[in-house]
């Protein structure tokens, strides 16, 4: 285990903004890409209801 | 069976494609997840601190797999749309179109990442080297892809030109990374130099990989979902695809 | 067909040379524009000798590029609407090189012009004789490729809405070794250094260019008009 404390973890030695602002923002992209792909499919859907 | 005898084109009808991607994403997205898990598991609490960089150098294990699929999505964006060209192959060409934002995405993440790494470790958030500038030129071909694209109406020229451009870049990434590296070595004098990455504890780089693997894997799932998509808003008013939105 | 191929290119050159001089108007407008951009940047960055002797070479580079630009998208988009387009893709003329003939007169008509321009711009800039003339050959051989690589940017787009500004999305990337080594050459002259390799590696370009960049523009030119 290299980490003595949760609070160790999420200081990084110091580095925490690094660490965790590319972890955070990497995290946000992938949601972000999940979440626009599934509102384009129900866009699709909702579309299609009305033909 | 004899090889022959096999359909090979089989799945190259986008109606039948359809429900293969379906039942193939699911799969690739639990692959991604469970590498990831092991990859961040081992990158945060089996991978020790780094001796020259402390505990920042972790970014490593978003940063690399990030810029590895940036290059690897587009030379499969651009291999696709090439086939689409080529062939007139109308599911070749939805698949590049399909990996783009996926690719973007991953070098927006690359460049983010290595911003923040740099930062704490060569004291810049950018520097002007071979490999940030290519990466960076990198997601403006990317943006260039999809913008082309967009504004193109007629649906098989977009996609025709589109391939055309992607073969375009495909061919000029390495014309400017090579370039730029010129430039900077006769810069020497001016430019950061950079640290090469810490050099690999076993557990780093297995963490590397595993990450890696990770990134592929969620960048053939969400490419295949949204291929998805797209054949559905293509082919929206054939039957089966009518009753392929009815089913859940 | 009567004459051959020959006859043929010289007279695509000729009618968009007669073109472009008829079109004064448009042609002079990108060399003002390149004048002018150029001209911008010693009042924005304020007018320190030693600063501006560094950055000339890479204004008037960029600006050359911005100004070469600007032009392009006429290259093919006058003939798509009046029907010219259509008839050079069914002549028996080979279409590369028929895309060949309408950029060289693009690049007669401008980049050319702007090369020989900018010794001018070199002044404003107080570079020395040689860095001038590294910038001058640089562009005599650069300008050369921004119409070759923008025709393909230009074929990809012709017809297409709001066209000029996609143009300068697409192909702005694509410059990047071009300006790298253009401007580089202006750099190595004045830090003493060796400038012929940057030379070399433009005509390398120039010399892919002439062979790759038709033929690309002319499969773009089929899509956009089949």
């Amino acid at each position: 285990m290299n980490w003595t404390s949760a609070a160790d973890f999420f200081a990084m030695g110091g580095y925490g903004l690094y660490v965790w602002g590319s972890f955070g923002v990497t995290a946000l992209v992938v949601a972000g890409e999940l979440v626009a792909l599934a509102l384009r499919r129900r866009a699709l859907e909702r579309k299609d209801s009305f033909e | 069976m004899p090889l022959a005898d096999i359909n090979w084109f089989y799945y190259a009808a986008p109606q039948r494609f359809h429900p293969l991607a379906g039942r193939l994403a699911p799969w690739f997205m639990a692959a991604a997840a469970l590498l990831a898990l092991a990859g961040l598991y081992i990158g945060f609490f089996v991978a020790p601190t780094d001796a020259t960089q402390g505990e920042v150098y972790r970014v490593i294990f978003i940063h690399v797999p990030a810029a590895w699929m940036s290059m690897v999505v587009y030379l499969a964006m651009a291999f696709w749309a090439a086939v689409g060209l080529i062939f007139n192959a109308r599911l070749a060409s939805m698949l590049a179109l399909a990996l783009a934002p996926t690719g973007a995405l991953m070098t927006f993440v690359a460049l983010w990442t290595g911003a923040l790494w740099g930062k704490p470790t060569w004291g810049a958030w950018w520097v002007w080297d071979a490999r940030l500038t290519s990466e960076l030129i990198l997601l403006f071909l990317y943006i260039g892809y999809m913008s082309l694209h967009a504004a193109i109406e007629d649906t098989r020229r977009a996609d025709r030109a589109a391939a055309v451009l992607a073969i375009v870049g495909a061919v000029n990434v390495p014309i400017i990374y090579f370039s730029v590296q010129w430039w900077n070595t006769l810069h020497q004098g001016a430019s950061v130099s950079l640290t090469r990455a810490p050099s690999m504890a076993t557990t780093m780089l297995t963490g590397m990989l595993l990450m890696a693997l990770a990134a592929w894997a969620y960048c053939i799932a969400v490419a295949l979902m949204r291929v998805r998509v797209l054949i559905v808003e293509r082919e929206r008013h054939a039957a089966w695809a009518q009753e392929a939105l009815a089913t859940p | 067909m009567s004459g051959g191929i020959g006859p043929a290119l010289a007279a695509v050159v000729q009618r968009d040379l007669r073109v472009a001089l008829r079109r004064r108007a448009d042609t002079f407008a990108a060399l003002f524009f390149f004048v002018i951009v150029a001209s911008l940047f010693p009042i924005g960055v304020g007018p320190e000798p030693a600063l501006l002797a560094r950055m000339g070479a890479g204004v008037v580079w960029v600006a050359a590029l911005l100004a070469s630009m600007l032009s392009l998208a006429r290259l093919f988009n006058d003939d798509f609407h009046d029907g010219t387009l259509e008839q050079l893709l069914l002549s028996s003329v080979p279409l590369p090189l028929a895309v060949l003939a309408k950029t060289a007169a693009h690049w007669l008509s401008s980049g050319a012009l702007l090369a020989l321009v900018s010794p001018l711009l070199a002044l404003q800039y107080g570079l020395s004789g040689d860095a001038t003339l590294a910038l001058l050959a640089g562009l005599l051989l650069g300008t050369p490729l921004l119409s070759l690589v923008g025709a393909i940017g230009a074929a990809l787009t012709v017809g297409v809405r709001g066209g000029g500004v996609l143009l300068s999305l697409l192909v702005l990337p694509l410059y990047v070794p071009v300006l790298i080594f253009g401007a580089g050459a202006v750099d190595a002259v004045q830090a003493g250094l060796a400038v012929g390799g940057h030379y070399s590696l433009l005509g390398a370009m120039l010399a892919a260019g002439l062979f790759l960049a038709p033929w690309a523009a002319a499969v773009a030119l089929r899509i956009a008009v089949e």
